[in-house]
């Protein structure tokens, strides 16, 4: 199978790189246009910063290439709030694929703390890509933005409110947490995706 | 529910493992990745490692273990020791790590937290502080592993880091460490209320109970602890079925 990750200015791509390798897949970490449209499966991974990231994306027109894409594609953290309309995080315009805004923690009470960093559980999980996933299965956060509830949340995560842990439209899925460091749960779900 | 973390520490010096994991036959680096694997499967939640290695010939080969446990850990893990700049981050990162602490040259050089927040994000930098409660009561910084006292008191600068960008707090109580007579709760929450970023607990771990009382009265996010888990004296599972049976919310796999 032909996997791309795609390349760009954003954190934490070689752990996406080594959680695929582990599961027996070798990527190619590319920005390059065919290669990427080529691709079987895209994973757009990454930690960083939206107004940077979008900006980098639009420079090497990345942006409208990834709007026209057919292929499973699966944005990660970073790469999830991207895929929005639009992010609070420098108040950026994004890739509008969820018509769904990026919003910013707001602190509720002392104990709400900012990012939103550790093991958290999934709910209401819909769909192949959470196929033999359970019900309150722990997957890995790290993020100081949030995507609130919509039509397309295919897993809830309960942190100061109710927000959107996946989504999904077409051939566009994506996870605010980190399946490459969940453990042996976030390799099922890599595993799902790869065999949608 | 957000669950406590549990993290296991490995020490490396000079390519291996230090804190007496030696009789457990972990000799050298190639083991640490492998005591890393040994410890994501019992469930631990993260893993830091610390070079404490003093030459800067060495560090490369810090550089290629890290490589190493990106390849083969599926959970995040933080390194240590030897940051001075952001490009010591920067080959860090780029080598796999999720996050970096930084102790000394942080107390000695504030801003360069900034730097790293500014250019990686808070969520990677992770100020670890060691502090000692002294003979007037007062919590006082060190540098260099604890070597060298400095006049700067603990909840200051714990503040001020996380005002200059920091992401987590890993503090360290050279008083509590090694004992194994339970963590320092009673700054913890101190550190707790004053701060609000995550807080992680070290030293001073020395049987279940103290993990709760970490978690419960000293109101941390996360319990680091070195040799329990090396020497064997605690199994992290049994630790976690232990915590989830006293309510606190952990992550079972």
């Amino acid at each position: 199978m032909n996997v791309a990750i795609i390349k760009y200015n954003a954190g934490n791509i070689y752990s996406v790189y080594y959680a695929l390798k582990r599961l027996g897949v070798d990527p190619t970490i590319t920005a390059n246009k065919k290669l990427l449209q080529k691709a079987d499966k895209i994973i757009f991974p990454g930690q960083g910063e939206a107004t940077m990231t979008m900006h980098y994306l639009k420079m090497h027109n990345l942006d409208e290439l990834i709007k026209k894409l057919n292929q499973p594609f699966l944005g990660i953290c970073i790469g999830m709030q991207l895929m929005c309309r639009f992010s609070e995080e420098g108040n950026v315009n994004c890739l509008n694929i969820f018509n769904i805004p990026v919003l910013k923690f707001q602190q509720k009470k002392h104990e709400d703390k900012i990012p939103h960093i550790g093991w958290n559980t999934i709910t209401n999980l819909k769909g192949d890509l959470y196929k033999n996933i359970k019900e309150k299965a722990f997957v890995y956060f790290v993020h100081s933005y949030y995507i609130p509830i919509s039509e397309h949340t295919i897993a809830t995560t309960q942190y100061i409110n109710n927000f959107s842990s996946s989504l999904q439209i077409k051939n566009f899925y994506a996870t605010q947490f980190h399946p490459e460091k969940s453990g042996e749960i976030g390799e099922k779900i890599l595993n799902n995706f790869l065999s949608l | 529910m957000l669950a406590k973390r549990i993290i296991p520490c490995l020490d490396i010096k000079d390519n291996k493992i230090v804190k007496g994991v030696n009789f457990i036959n972990f000799r050298d680096a190639g083991d640490a990745v492998e005591l890393g694997i040994q410890y994501c499967k019992e469930g631990a939640d993260e893993l830091v490692y610390l070079d404490i290695t003093a030459s800067y010939e060495k560090r490369k080969t810090f550089t290629d273990l890290v490589t190493q446990i990106a390849a083969n850990i599926n959970i995040p893990f933080t390194v240590g020791g030897g940051i001075y700049e952001l490009k010591d981050v920067d080959r860090l990162l780029n080598a796999g790590a999720d996050k970096i602490s930084i102790n000394s040259a942080a107390l000695r050089s504030p801003y360069l937290i900034e730097e790293i927040a500014k250019n990686f994000g808070n969520q990677v930098c992770v100020v670890a502080i060691d502090a000692k409660l002294e003979t007037n009561k007062k919590w006082l910084c060190y540098l260099n592993g604890g070597r060298i006292p400095t006049n700067q008191p603990l909840f200051k600068w714990a503040i001020e880091a996380e005002n200059r960008g920091a992401g987590e707090i890993l503090f360290t109580s050279i008083t509590h460490d090694g004992a194994q007579n339970g963590y320092a709760n009673e700054a913890l929450s101190i550190l707790a209320k004053s701060l609000h970023i995550p807080i992680i607990a070290s030293g001073g771990a020395g049987t279940p109970e103290h993990f709760k009382d970490v978690f419960v009265s000293g109101q941390s996010d996360a319990a680091l602890a070195a040799s329990v888990f090396h020497f064997r004296k605690i199994n992290i599972k049994n630790l976690k079925k232990f915590l989830w049976k006293e309510g606190i919310s952990i992550r079972n796999k």
